[in-house]
């Protein structure tokens, strides 16, 4: 048994305050949960403390919260765990290195009802219903059932494995930035369809993903949904999986998503590192050199980007001219470009999805493949069939 | 007053289904669920569903092995409808979107479960009930225009009108705290079991048993409440869940010294034999001192290839890292076996109806009874659909044929009283809530649990007696109107000691041991006596008995071994 202080951000609606903190002292084992301590106060102390719990094993997705800034489900957090990130955070800018309290806050990017209660419908459920979140198959069900590639099934059981706890949403930046963005457990659920062979819709969807300019290309790429949570669905990766099907599809969207992410697959090709005089131009107006012929779009959104370059300038977030002008970008030094050549060659031919459902854990990897070369005959025959 | 022709109570697997089903039939349909609707319990059914569907596979396969696992007290007739529709259900799933596994052909594929003469487990990984509430969901979304979804609302009293036919239900708005009551033609119970009522169990802390306490209280009969299934794979301490799927992929079960001692006890099925016996020869195990020092033992899921631990059975992994710090593909793991299911419930027959016209009850809630003394693993996510699409289509057939009648406002100031009494309790009056029900938990798990004895049994019914007492001025600390899940909580355990009384009577009343119950002072089966159900009725000394038949079709009772 181990006493923690927790600090809980509350908000009581009928008490005619604003939110404020309170800290609470709770004994248990290190390994319980940090759902586990405030039961413990709801029970001991304070019952009015409200937190949304039911299942206590990371299966409900009712607890999502932030725990020491970070959001994730109170119950799938050991409380010995969140004491040492509070200390660790603490002692990195010169506090205390242990003892300190653990910081318990409601979920962000929704509004707060009362104490860690968040409002998850006008934001998280109606970003749901956004995206058609229902299968849309073709013309009359077969007799018996669809007759799909299992890997197909595996696949999309990463955005299926998503228990809509919301913890992917209140740690979203793009969503902090654009609260219209559809956001990381929508587009999540999205891939579920639009991975699903049984889906007759699936290029009207990535239209509708791709063309809404709070869609797939409004993710700045940044982790935070992947490090959030719970369930490893990795919401990021799964809109990186409906990008590269719009770009296959040759969608182009308002915000030439499409191509600003091409440009820099294009360019680092090219010259190895990221030759920002070419962005623009790659970005806005693929091939204008050799075609001359610009879209009205990309002419719009050039011009559009000129006063954000002159920003940049002033800001000195930008910080030579130099780096603008074309042809002055260094090269690689001796061979490394080919280097980086045959990277993007070793890529191309091996065109693998990591699917934890396929693959397990990173360092499980070789594990795994070392035992399949043991026992050849439990591996699948359609892993071996693919391209 | 806001009125639909079929009101669920409940939005689990049962309850999603009931209200598509009555969706279907053109009735307008509400349903009502105390969370919101994907939070339900129904989530944690990890290993998959049940259904004769393979070539070579056939229903009265799945049929007997139902009927032997429920040691001759499932209802031959209800037994045989679910086998029966259950290949068509899983299509119907299938079709809906659920991404259940396929074998190399692209087919439906299946894995191994207990007591199961066939591996006809249909399943999504080990998140086979998550998958299939969430594309439920998907579809009461789809059908918004028709289904009226009431989330977060909690239910405090079913309303009976003076022909004694349901009418409609008192519920509780938790976002605000304002009553309503609601006006049905039929009404539908789809609340989960009672498992909060042992400590510790597998189930949420949203499974009080709502849905029997409040058909009880209008006269409901109830049934087979006596047969409460221990899980032979659960955590020790906080009781989590470890699914059968593990066993069905291989795992092996292990004393302290090693051996796979379900040799002894089960020579043929070994680890895969039905649950009440798996669980059995565990608890042997422990309490004869070949378990480990806390009480458990092992579970070895290492001699499972593990890339197939990684495609089926990825949620166990995460359990396993995140709430026991075991790595389950490198270590055997600790487990027990510990409180997991409501066999019995409210008594229902086959197209879901209670003793009470208008009142339905579908799912864990409800007694069939299909599973008798025993459920068989993967047949309770079967159960939940066939039974609530069942009861969904009866209600809405009902539905169109009666006036129905509006439900008396009365009962909506009766329950406001139960609430304005609740928040009257001054603290320091009385014990906390939460003392109380964990004292009930505890007492429950020790007495009433995988063995029983008379002694015992009496001693928790003390307890549950003395405990509906001191609830009575048990006292909460928030008294306001917007998310009081303390009050909630005040309710919650009324309805718990409700449930944790019946099943003591019950425990009580079957002196020998079939399925779930297991009698030390009668430790035979005897069907001369005992091949009957226990019903129970509410008067005022508490639960009165009486016994009906177990309707037997074409399997006549045998000595049950696996």
């Amino acid at each position: 048994m181990a006493e923690y202080t927790i600090k809980v951000r509350r908000f009581q609606p009928e008490n005619g305050q604003g939110p404020y903190w309170e800290e609470f002292n709770v004994d248990l084992e290190p390994s319980l949960s940090v759902l586990d301590g405030l039961l413990q106060v709801k029970d001991r102390d304070d019952g009015s403390l409200s937190v949304r719990c039911s299942c206590r094993a990371a299966i409900c997705g009712s607890c999502g919260m932030k725990i020491n800034g970070q959001s994730g489900l109170g119950c799938k957090t050991q409380i010995g765990e969140a004491q040492e990130l509070a200390d660790k955070k603490a002692s990195a800018v010169g506090g205390d290195t242990n003892g300190n309290t653990i910081v318990i806050e409601p979920m962000g990017n929704m509004p707060v009802i009362k104490d860690l209660i968040t409002d998850m419908e006008s934001t998280h459920w109606t970003k749901i219903r956004r995206v058609t979140p229902w299968l849309l198959p073709h013309g009359e069900a077969p007799e018996r059932e669809y007759i799909v590639e299992p890997e197909s099934m595996l696949d999309i059981t990463q955005s299926m494995a998503c228990i809509q706890c919301g913890a992917c949403v209140s740690s979203c930046l793009s969503m902090e930035a654009d609260p219209d963005f559809i956001g990381p457990a929508a587009l999540a659920k999205a891939y579920r369809f639009v991975g699903d062979p049984r889906d007759a819709e699936t290029v009207e969807r990535l239209h509708d993903l791709a063309e809404d300019p709070h869609g797939i290309y409004d993710c700045t790429h940044c982790f935070s949904c992947v490090d959030a949570c719970p369930k490893d669905v990795a919401p990021m990766d799964q809109i990186m999986r409906l990008r590269r099907k719009a770009g296959e599809e040759g969608i182009q969207d308002p915000n030439a998503g499409h191509d600003h992410e091409m440009a820099f697959v294009k360019i680092i090709e090219k010259k190895g590192t990221l030759d920002e005089s070419m962005l623009l131009q790659e970005s806005f107006a693929p091939g204008i050199k050799g075609k001359l012929k610009p879209s009205k779009l990309a002419i719009r959104e050039m011009l559009g980007a000129i006063p954000i370059g002159i920003r940049g300038i002033r800001t000195g977030k930008m910080r030579s001219l130099r780096k603008l002008i074309p042809g002055l970008h260094h090269e690689l030094p001796g061979t490394a470009q080919d280097e980086v050549k045959a990277i993007y060659k070793h890529a191309e031919e091996h065109n693998e999805e990591f699917n934890l459902y396929i693959k397990g854990d990173e360092g499980e990897l070789a594990e795994i493949e070392a035992e399949e070369k043991l026992e050849p005959a439990a591996a699948p025959a359609s892993e071996e069939a693919s391209p | 007053m806001p009125s639909h022709d079929v009101l669920v109570i409940g939005a689990g697997l049962a309850g999603q289904r009931a209200a598509l089903a009555a969706a279907e039939e053109g009735v307008s349909v509400g349903i009502i669920s105390k969370v919101h609707p994907v939070r339900s319990h129904s989530n944690a059914a990890q290993g998959g569903i049940n259904a004769a569907l393979n070539p070579g596979d056939s229903w009265e396969s799945h049929a007997f092995d139902t009927i032997k696992g429920s040691d001759y007290l499932g209802d031959q007739d209800a037994i045989e409808i679910m086998t029966r529709e259950a290949p068509e259900e899983i299509l119907h799933l299938e079709h809906l979107g659920v991404t259940f596994h396929r074998n190399e052909e692209g087919k439906l594929g299946t894995r191994a479960f207990g007591g199961a003469s066939a591996a006809r487990t249909y399943y999504v990984a080990d998140i086979t009930g998550q998958a299939i509430m969430h594309v439920l969901y998907e579809q009461l979304m789809k059908y918004s225009d028709q289904i009226s979804r009431y989330e977060e609302w909690f239910s405090t009293a079913l309303a009976i009108d003076e022909n004694g036919e349901c009418c409609g239900v008192v519920t509780r708005n938790v976002a605000d705290g304002s009553m309503e009551l609601f006006q049905a033609k039929s009404v539908i119970l789809a609340c989960g079991g009672n498992g909060q009522v042992w400590k510790p169990t597998t189930n949420a802390l949203i499974c009080t048993g709502d849905g029997i306490a409040m058909a009880y209280r209008v006269g409901a009969k109830l049934m087979d409440m006596e047969m409460i299934q221990y899980h032979p794979t659960t955590l020790a301490g906080k009781g989590f869940l470890i699914t059968e799927g593990a066993r069905g992929e291989g795992a092996h079960l292990l004393n302290a010294k090693g051996e796979r001692f379900m040799e002894t006890y089960a020579p043929n099925k070994m680890e895969l034999a039905s649950r009440d016996v798996v669980s059995r020869a565990e608890q042997t195990e422990i309490n004869e001192g070949r378990g480990f020092p806390d009480g458990t033992v092992a579970l070895d899921i290492t001699v499972v290839p593990k890339k197939r631990v990684h495609e089926a059975l990825r949620e166990i992994v995460l359990v396993g890292r995140d709430f026991a710090g075991v790595d389950i593909t490198r270590e055997p793991i600790h487990i027990k076996p510990g409180n997991h299911y409501t066999m019995g419930g409210v008594k229902t027959d086959v197209d879901g109806r209670t003793d009470i016209p208008g009142l339905y009850a579908a799912g864990e809630t409800a007694c069939v009874s299909v599973h008798g003394g025993n459920r068989l693993g993967a047949n309770s996510l079967l159960d939940t659909l066939i039974f609530g699409r069942r009861s969904g289509a009866d209600a809405a057939a009902r539905a169109k044929r009666v006036e129905g009648s509006r439900p008396s406002p009365k009962i909506l100031e009766d329950e406001d009283a139960m609430i304005a009494d609740i928040n009257s309790r001054a603290k320091g009056s009385g014990r906390r809530v939460s003392e109380i029900k964990l004292e009930l938990g505890q007492a429950m798990d020790a007495k009433v649990a995988v063995f029983r004895d008379e002694a015992g049994i009496t001693e928790a019914l003390e307890t549950v007696r003395r405990l509906k007492e001191e609830a009575k001025s048990a006292y909460i600390d928030d008294h306001g109107t917007v998310f009081n899940q303390d009050l909630l909580g005040a309710i919650e355990l009324g309805y718990m000691l409700d449930n944790a009384e019946c099943t003591c009577i019950a425990a009580l009343e079957r002196k020998e041991s079939r399925g779930a119950q297991y009698r030390t002072d009668f430790p035979d089966r005897n069907d001369d006596e005992w091949l009957k159900h226990i019903d129970l009725e509410q008067t005022d000394d508490g639960p009165e008995i009486s016994y009906s038949e177990v309707t037997i079709t074409q399997w006549e009772p045998e000595a049950r071994t696996y």
